[in-house]
């Protein structure tokens, strides 16, 4: 062809290049593997990283990368989207509280994991789910992210004040039976949570690319992280979810998110498909 | 066929201005319209009864994972950003927003423009905001085919403006004559 093939798909674009040479390098030099995650959006994550640390391309940042762990945790921290509302798309919540809480009643014990916590604010919004349900004290939930730095924040649950009129609706159209206030002490531009609500919450480093089963759970709520992943990473996590769920137990997925390309979602059945909540089939 | 692709990022005034469109894109349209529209609500369900009256090819709400339908019409889902994978399938993000959108016409330009490269038109239409801009710039740079709504045509000119300023267009064409200009540049 005449035409050098530049955005035609016949050459590589140069970032594409780039962007392989450095999921190679972190994972081959810092052990953090992004080989499975869709590379449209880890493209444009990188590029900002690139642009907020001042290099002048990826190439650079790799070279950098190799020989300086001390840039590690920025770039994790770039690629983590730690971005949430309490209590996101309430009709969710309202669901859980409904579907699923009088469900896991009948434990005398409730595990409950929550993967990809980001700054906290889904695994508070759950904490006020089960206080309310009466199901706390009998309840412990895992709260586990692969970003260090969002960890951090999330055992703070410190968030912006500007933040608290959407939570506050959001709680309302959850069903909430207070009101939001009631869980947090606002103080100058920021509201920090109730230490009560942290009483039952262990947070924990953990690599769904990367780390096993966690814990025996009842319930596992991962939204909005499994679409950031390819096919088959995709499937390889669910299938970590059905080999931690007890038989019977519930998986909570983000509002958008399809199974129909993961064999391994074949072990769940749909209990509420539009908030998306799935069943473990009892295994004969 | 030379394009395979068509984007499109509207803002205020958008759902009238797709709707014009939409009813005037050519049933037998063999390329996938990709749509950002900014809405600001829960999800665009009302979003696509609306615009499936008006328009002659089905409108669908984007499904990740899926590839684009040629002849159908894809609206990005509320609260996300829709991005075009490098497998030519649709994907999800939640990342923070772009001027203040999310969706983001830039997002969905972008990534779109790395896949489809010059088989790809970007469309520009009324919006009170920049975003896009960028976006069609990248469609450019990869040769694309970019075309922006009038200003002066524009219920609200600012959007069409930030695309004129900062990516320029190959074609500025009044809304009731961009229906055409696709159907034209589309037909085998
Ligand atoms: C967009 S947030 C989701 C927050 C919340 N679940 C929600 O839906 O609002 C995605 C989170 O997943 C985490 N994450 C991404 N990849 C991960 C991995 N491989 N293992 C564990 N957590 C991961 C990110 O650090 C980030 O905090």
């Amino acid at each position: 062809m005449s035409d050098n093939g530049q955005g035609t798909g016949l050459r590589p674009e140069a970032e594409d290049i780039e962007l392989e040479a450095f999921v190679r390098a972190l994972k081959q030099r810092h052990g953090y593997d992004f080989s499975g995650y869709a590379r449209a959006s880890l493209k444009r994550r990188m590029l900002q990283v690139v642009q907020s640390c001042g290099f002048e391309n990826l190439s650079t940042l790799t070279g950098r990368m190799l020989r300086d762990d001390a840039l590690v945790p920025d770039i994790v921290a770039g690629l983590s989207v730690p971005v949430s509302e309490m209590f996101r798309n309430p009709t969710v919540f309202a669901a859980l509280r409904e579907e699923v809480l009088p469900v896991l009643a009948s434990y005398p014990r409730i595990n409950i994991w929550q993967a990809g916590c980001a700054h906290g604010e889904e695994v508070y919004s759950l904490a006020i789910l089960l206080e309310e349900a009466g199901l706390y004290e009998r309840s412990q939930i895992y709260a586990t992210d692969f970003s260090d730095a969002a960890l951090v924040r999330a055992q703070e649950g410190i968030f912006p004040i500007k933040d608290a009129r959407a939570y506050s609706e959001n709680y309302l159209a959850a069903g909430g039976q207070r009101t939001l206030a009631d869980y947090y002490h606002a103080r100058y531009e920021r509201i920090k949570l109730d230490e009560r609500l942290k009483r039952n919450i262990h947070f924990a480093n953990h690599n769904l690319a990367a780390d096993g089963v966690f814990c025996e759970a009842h319930l596992i709520l991962c939204r909005n992280v499994l679409i950031y992943f390819a096919n088959s990473l995709q499937n390889q996590v669910l299938g970590l979810f059905r080999d931690s769920l007890v038989r019977g137990g519930f998986l909570c997925l983000g509002n958008r998110e399809s199974l129909d390309f993961a064999p391994a979602a074949r072990a769940f059945t749909a209990v509420n498909a539009s908030a998306r909540i799935y069943r473990l089939a009892a295994r004969a | 066929m030379k394009y395979t692709a068509l984007v499109v990022g509207c803002s205020t005034g958008g759902v009238h201005a797709l709707g014009t469109l939409l009813a005037g894109l050519a049933p037998e349209l063999q390329v996938p319209v990709i749509v950002v529209c900014h809405t600001g609500s829960e999800d665009v369900e009302m979003l696509r009864e609306v615009l499936a009256l008006k328009s002659s090819l089905p409108v669908v709400e984007a499904s990740e994972r899926y590839p684009p339908q040629p002849g159908t019409v894809h609206l990005a889902p509320a609260g996300y950003h829709l991005l075009i994978e490098a497998d030519g399938c649709f994907a999800l993000s939640v990342d923070a927003r772009v001027c203040f959108s999310r969706p983001a016409i830039d997002v969905l330009f972008d990534s779109a423009a790395a896949h489809y490269g010059a088989q790809l038109i970007g469309l520009v239409l009324t919006g009170a905001n920049e975003d896009g801009a960028l976006g069609l710039k990248a469609i450019r740079e990869r040769r694309g085919l970019a075309i922006v709504q009038a200003p002066e045509d524009a219920v609200a000119p600012e959007m069409p403006q930030a695309a004129l300023r900062i990516a320029g267009a190959d074609h500025t064409a009044a809304l009731t004559d961009i229906a055409p200009l696709i159907n034209r540049l589309c037909s085998p």
